[in-house]
């Protein structure tokens, strides 16, 4: 068993062994949560030591048989897009178990949510390196179970209701794709004779238009309530709400970047053409879902709901810089997902450190808690400028990159014929650009509203309400030492994805060349549309 | 590099690592050592300044130190890298000395303050934030220094965080700046697409070339053009300009040494820095250069305006700053360049001294700052007294005192220039007269001012207050002296020598040149007559205040305002901006964001949701009915579906559904036994060839032949029995035979 | 002795033990049905056996037997740990799956 076996089974065997201990040893439980998280921190590091970022491919891949009449082999590989995607899951578990407030306020059942958060982590890491569609599938599912507990479990008043929506919109996706998924299957052998649901082998088969458009449809739905794309992200503040913290760190801080990821692993490079001819209708979802997310954030009294909805705001910046399909853009995408998973993930953190202390989270009951607990404060300010997207913190450079790739994308986009929608880039990047106003907005009065202000409100007073102490000053100290590490040396990480980031943007763009060179195929979704608008002058010669 | 002691780096690390370090431990330890750490860290790094600005005279093109890549993808790539030349060196000299004297100065304000290390500790952050906005080698790590400075403006402005309305304060600077910030952003990608880079040597030197892409045409208008306007609406944002200046007068919420530091002589200043940092891009495009300098004229002549009827100490000279900052405006505006920069210099120190003889009076007045309690206190505080008269006389444009020379340098330039090229030739008068009208402004109400505060013989508050005035402690009046000092005769370096023709004795601008390119050519004759003009006015704005203000209220002031009422009312309500823009954008975008919230979020898409998920629950509700709990009630149904499976899936197919019907001529033959099955009985079969109710054969044989009489179409009727499975019946289709 | 013989009676015995299943309140009675519902499949498996000189239904009736086993020591424990909750073992009163 390879690293990667070792990386995607650790947990699970942790959870075993949390499973073992008798019910009343909280302690150990915790403990040898915290222990199995933090060795797979630990060996995934062997990844980094590992990984050559001057290969594009995978690597580390191990290819065991596991069904043989089937097909199915249980393939886990790494490459530059999943590495780091998979540190943040392994770094995020631990922080998450550190923290006393993980399991929320109903204190109770400390066993299962150790082992539901083992078993998810295991689901999640599977999932990211999975290059088997059957096994990518085992994980996926395998990630949903933990957490419709976790929320349904350890959630707040209305954890049932919020459990179901989740496990529902996500099952409506991820059904709707194992059908595509078998159906390439099925493909593959009508093709070739032999069974696979090798990720490789299938992607390279190439559909006709409809039946890849079908395909796309059924995979982009699937990832889009994930994301959440505007407008399939209503399960989101719910889940949010609801979840104990630990739910919503994960859920937040890894979760939601599997809808993104599988845009960029499965469901672009495998479908080009009908990627090509959807691509104007998902940014200019991606746009609204920014501006969106940024408003209806900004209108929230409940501090989580209101991070749920920035996270809407920021996955749109992820998916954008996606479609941009520019090497900044799509880095930048990719930093986007580890920066929000730090920032949004802190921010969550302190939101359930704040319910912990006061039992509620509308804004309009805090005030003046500077005086109180000056070290959080202090903390959770540097966590929200973070995501406000201050430059030296981490939520800056993915921003900043996503909309430079923006705006620089005049050329490809005029490969997969998006300039009959857009014909500037710029417009698209600009309108994007204004959240950066809209962050702050919102941010910075759910920071007042907290911190700021006088200390009126008898509550508020209880000496109940401590600072920081203990574990706690470590949670935070991690987190931010993290967004800070991030906003001052990304290169650190894009050294390592360029160059798989380069293959995915020419490899995508080799296959959609070649299906273009088909004269039937159709680059739009309402062909007669496109026929009206005819192709604009481009205005100018983009990037030298 | 090799002349350096140390490296350039250093500068804006030392006040970073005060920062971190007052952050950290500050909380516990000594007052002092808090401001030894703090004012150490500038110190430092203002030695540090001092060694590579003098190290760099001799540098062409400046010393560089490039840290580490930031951030590289595909074709962008951008180092954390910073770069002293002229014009940076001046900024760094200017933020450190004078950050240096305010850390000083704010020993002695913030003594009693239980946040002391706090204050320090951001007063430090900001230091390193805007020495990394000036010292950035590109437009990205200048926006490093440019939203950390808006950061520690909002912190420094909300510090007393426990009203809530430096709270907002603050935040509405942050988020004026953003707006800002998203124009600066939009101008950084603007340009980055057009040149493939964001360094400002390289940007410059495609823009010297004439570079065909800045200059191409993109929505009627050159590229730079674009560039240029969204950069300056970042510059308005940072530099509180119209129509973002509404935050800066707000920002005096903070504490004073604060608003002399950040909102008066660096971080506000920060836009024209970056202007005439980008100024190869803006000589490209001619119509922003006039935008730059027609925005800068009117916020001069309009917050001047506002500035007459102020009746808060520091909300004058925030009015002020406004105003002032319009004038260099101006200057870059009219790409002269070093004059906008020679006003930031001089500015900064008068502005600093005003600000902390605001401080320092306060101070004296138990915390308030209401002129109109004042007066008479030039003996009460002699040293502030001092100071103020010489910041005054600078800002008014005195002869001699630093703000004439810079002040006249701009307006000379403004009639002297000819960058607008055909067409916009009056723009640059245009722009001179309202900077005229300006300087007669600024001259009056800081004349206002300093009668209301410092003359006459007594002073307009209660005696509780009166009985506290005191000079204030050699920490605070200490800096004070110096910046007076500076404020004075700092304009010396600065002296328009072409008039006596000796252009050398202009160090600033012979030094700028190696950055802003050649000077502009301002012709002696215009020169000397606008410092004519300029000396008459500033003298018109005093005497005019002495006959409205001198000793107290005059009557020509009270007759004044009885006159106007409505008028001075609503110039004290600063024209009603703020209400304005609450109409026009805060609340629709806080109601719309309702309305949106409830009606499509919550009604329609979570609406939608929730009923698909209803009428799965309705259609569940009745079929619930089926599950009664009960275990035998449920194995009743088992075995009664059991028995009907068997029932259905054993029933005899006795007679295949699809006959194998042959026909031969008039004979045909049918095999009507189903496959496979098997019986202990016998079965009867009955074909009824012609469907006429008489069967023709009948047997236990499955396999029929008959033979027609006549050709035509007929209906086959076949009937089996089975003493087990009872009688079935199929009819075929139409049989035809000829 | 004809086949269909011993099929009736298997056939019988497994009606009884239904109706007893089905129709009796008392868990202790239910449980007897079951045996007799297993004990008349294995004498059909049994008779098969024998006409068709086949052994593999000798070996089904002995997996039976041992579930038999199985399933009434799982069924009693069930039935006792339901008397203990309940304090009966009428299935009327055992309606826990109706909410």
């Amino acid at each position: 068993m390879g690293v990667l076996g070792w990386i995607t089974l650790l947990p699970l065997f942790g959870a075993g062994l949390v499973m073992l201990v008798p019910r009343e040893e909280e302690s150990i439980h915790r403990g040898l949560g915290l222990a199995t998280s933090i060795a797979t921190f630990l060996v995934s590091l062997l990844l980094l030591v590992n990984f050559d970022s001057a290969q594009p491919g995978f690597q580390m891949e191990i290819n065991k048989t596991w069904i043989e009449p089937l097909g199915i082999h249980f393939h886990l590989g790494v490459d530059g897009i999943s590495l780091w995607l998979v540190l943040l899951t392994t770094f995020l578990v631990p922080v998450t178990l550190l923290s006393p407030q993980a399991i929320g306020i109903r204190n109770i059942r400390v066993r299962e949510f150790t082992v539901a958060m083992l078993v998810l982590e295991t689901g999640m890491i599977g999932a990211f390196l999975a290059l088997d569609m059957f096994v990518f599938y085992v994980f996926w599912e395998l990630m949903l179970i933990p957490m419709y507990f976790i929320i349904g479990i350890w959630g707040g008043d209305r954890r049932l209701y919020a459990a179901i929506k989740f496990v529902i919109y996500t099952l409506v996706g991820s059904l709707l794709m194992l059908v595509a998924i078998l159906y390439l299957y099925v493909q593959f052998k009508a093709a070739t004779g032999s069974f696979s649901f090798d990720y490789a082998e299938l992607s390279h088969l190439t559909l006709p238009y409809v039946p890849q458009l079908l395909c796309f449809g059924a995979f982009a739905l699937a990832f889009a309530i994930k994301v959440p794309i505007f407008p399939l992200h209503t399960w989101l503040p719910d889940a949010h709400v609801e979840a104990p913290t630990g739910g919503s760190v994960i859920l937040a801080g890894v979760l939601l970047k599997f809808g993104t990821y599988g845009f960029l692993r499965f469901a672009l490079p495998m479908f080009p053409l009908a990627a090509a001819a959807c691509a104007p209708l998902i940014v200019l979802l991606s746009v609204v879902g920014i501006i969106y997310g940024a408003l209806m954030a900004y209108v929230q009294d409940d501090a989580k709901k209101l991070v749920a909805y920035s996270s809407v705001s920021h996955l749109g910046f992820v998916v954008l810089g996606i479609m941009s399909m520019t090497a900044p853009g799509v880095q930048g995408a990719l930093y986007q997902m580890l920066a929000h998973g730090i920032s949004t993930g802190g921010l969550f953190l302190g939101v359930g450190l704040l319910y912990d202390r006061r039992h509620t989270r509308r804004l309009a009951d805090f005030g003046g808690l500077w005086a109180k607990t000056p070290i959080f404060a202090a903390c959770f300010l540097v966590i929200v400028l973070a995501s406000v997207g201050l430059p030296g913190l981490c939520g800056f450079i993915g921003e900043f990159m996503v909309l430079i790739g923006t705006f620089t994308a005049d050329k490809v986009w005029r490969e997969v014929g998006m300039h009959n929608f857009f014909p500037a880039p710029k417009l698209v990047g600009g309108i994007a650009a204004s959240a950066v106003i809209l962050a702050a907005m919102y941010l910075l009065t759910m920071y007042q509203k907290t911190f700021f202000g006088p200390l009126d409100k008898p509550e508020n007073r209880d000496p109940h309400v401590r600072d920081l102490h203990g574990r706690e000053k470590w949670v935070f100290g991690i987190v931010i030492a993290a967004a800070l590490f991030m906003g001052l040396f990304p290169q650190t990480f894009l050294s390592r994805s360029d160059k798989s980031v380069e293959a995915f943007l020419t490899g995508y763009r080799d296959r959609l060349h070649d299906a273009q060179k088909d004269p039937e195929a159709p680059t739009h979704v309402f062909p007669a549309l496109a026929a009206k608008t005819a192709p604009a002058p481009t205005p100018a010669g983009g990037t030298p | 590099m090799e002349n350096l002691i140390f490296n350039l780096r250093l500068i804006p690390l030392m006040p970073f690592l005060g920062a971190a370090v007052l952050m950290l431990f500050g909380r516990k330890w000594k007052r002092d050592t808090v401001l030894v750490v703090a004012a150490g860290a500038i110190l430092l790094s203002c030695f540090v300044s001092i060694d590579a600005f003098f190290a760099q005279l001799p540098a062409e093109g400046g010393l560089v130190d490039t840290l580490w890549t930031w951030i590289a993808a595909g074709d962008l790539k951008v180092d954390l890298a910073f770069r002293m030349d002229a014009l940076s060196g001046l900024l760094c000299l200017i933020i450190t000395f004078i950050g240096f004297l305010i850390h000083v100065y704010a020993s002695g304000y913030m003594e009693h303050d239980p946040d002391y290390a706090r204050f320090f500790a951001y007063l430090n952050l900001f230091c390193g934030s805007m020495l990394v906005l000036v010292l950035g080698d590109s437009l990205p790590v200048m926006f490093v220094g440019w939203e950390g400075v808006g950061l520690c403006s909002y912190l420094l402005i909300g510090f007393w965080y426990k009203e809530n309305a430096n709270a907002d304060a603050g935040k509405k600077a942050f988020i004026t700046n953003r707006i800002g910030d998203f124009g600066f952003l939009l101008g950084m990608f603007l340009i980055y697409q057009y040149t493939g880079t964001l360094k400002f040597t390289e940007v410059a030197a495609a823009a010297g070339a004439g570079s065909p892409l800045l200059t191409l045409s993109w929505l009627g208008a050159p590229v730079a053009f674009w560039a240029c306007l969204f950069l300056f609406i970042g510059a308005t944002g940072k530099s509180a300009q119209i129509p973002l200046y509404v935050w800066l007068p707000d920002a005096m919420a903070g504490p004073t040494p604060v608003s002399a530091l950040i909102h008066a002589a660096t971080m506000v200043t920060a836009g024209v820095y970056m202007v005439a940092r980008m100024h190869a891009v803006y000589l490209l495009s001619p119509g922003a250069l006039a935008i730059v300098a027609g925005v800068g004229a009117l916020t001069a002549l309009f917050a001047a305006i506002i500035g007459f009827a102020q009746n808060d100490f520091k909300k004058v000279l925030a009015y002020s700053t406004v105003s002032q900052l319009g004038f260099m405006f101006v200057g870059v505006g009219t790409a002269n360049f070093g004059a906008g920069v020679f006003h930031l210099y001089t500015h900064a120190f008068f502005k600093a001294g005003l600000f902390l003889c605001a401080g320092s009076i306060m101070h004296a007045m138990s915390g308030s700052g209401d002129i109109t309690i004042m007066g008479g206190l030039r003996k009460k505080t002699p040293i502030t007294h001092a100071v103020f008269l010489v910041c005054w006389l600078a800002i008014c444009g005195v002869p001699i005192f630093s703000g004439f020379f810079s002040k006249d340098a701009i307006v000379a330039g403004a009639f002297a220039t000819d960058v607008y090229g055909p067409g916009l030739e009056w723009v640059g008068k245009a722009v001179g007269v309202a900077l005229l009208l300006a300087a007669l402004g600024t001259a009056f109400y800081m004349s206002r001012l300093y009668f209301l505060v410092f003359s006459g013989s007594e002073t307009r508050a209660s005696e509780e207050i009166q009985h506290h005035i005191h000079e204030s402690p050699g920490a605070m009046t200490g800096p004070l002296v110096v910046l007076a000092i500076g404020a004075g005769l700092g304009g010396l370096i600065g002296i328009p020598g072409g008039l006596f023709g000796h252009p050398e004795w202009n160090l600033l601008a012979h030094r700028l040149e190696s950055v802003l390119g050649p000077e502009l050519d301002v012709p002696k004759a215009t020169e000397g007559a606008f410092m004519a003009v300029s000396t008459v006015i500033a003298l018109a704005g005093i005497g005019l205040a002495y006959v409205f203000y001198g000793g107290g209220y005059r009557e020509p002031a009270k007759k004044f305002a009885a006159a106007a009422p409505k008028f001075v009312q609503l110039v004290r309500d600063k024209f009603r901006v703020d209400e304005l823009y609450a109409f026009l954008f805060i609340r629709p975008i806080r109601f719309i964001s309702k309305a949106i919230y409830r009606v499509i979020d919550r009604a329609i898409i979570d609406g939608t949701v929730n009923a698909v998920g209803m009428v799965t629950g309705a259609v569940g509700s009745i079929v619930r009915r089926f599950q009664s709990g009960d275990g035998q009630g449920y194995m009743a149904w088992f075995a009664i579906g059991a028995a009907a499976l068997v029932f259905f899936a054993t029933r005899p197919g006795l007679i295949k559904n699809d006959l194998r019907v042959t026909t031969t001529g008039l004979s045909v033959e049918v095999d009507a036994r189903h496959g496979g099955r098997a019986s202990q009985q016998p079965v009867e079969y009955e074909f009824d060839f012609d469907s006429d109710g008489k069967p023709e054969i009948t047997g236990t044989s499955s396999l029929a032949h008959h033979t027609y009489a006549r050709p035509g179409s007929y209906k086959l009727t076949i009937t089996a029995h089975n003493l087990t499975w009872g009688t079935t019946n199929v009819e075929h289709e139409r049989i035809e035979v000829q | 002795m004809p086949t269909h013989y011993y099929l009736v009676l298997s056939f019988v015995l497994f009606l009884i033990g239904t109706g007893g299943v089905l129709m009796r309140r008392n868990a202790l009675i239910v449980l007897m049905g079951i045996e007799l519902q297993l004990n008349g499949g294995n004498l059909a498996m049994l008779a098969f056996s024998r006409a068709l000189g086949d052994e593999k239904g000798h070996v089904f009736a002995f997996l039976i037997i041992a579930l038999a086993a199985a399933e009434a020591a799982v069924g009693l424990a069930i039935l006792v740990g339901l008397f203990r909750g309940r304090q009966t073992v009428n299935l009327d009163e055992a309606t826990l799956m109706k909410r």
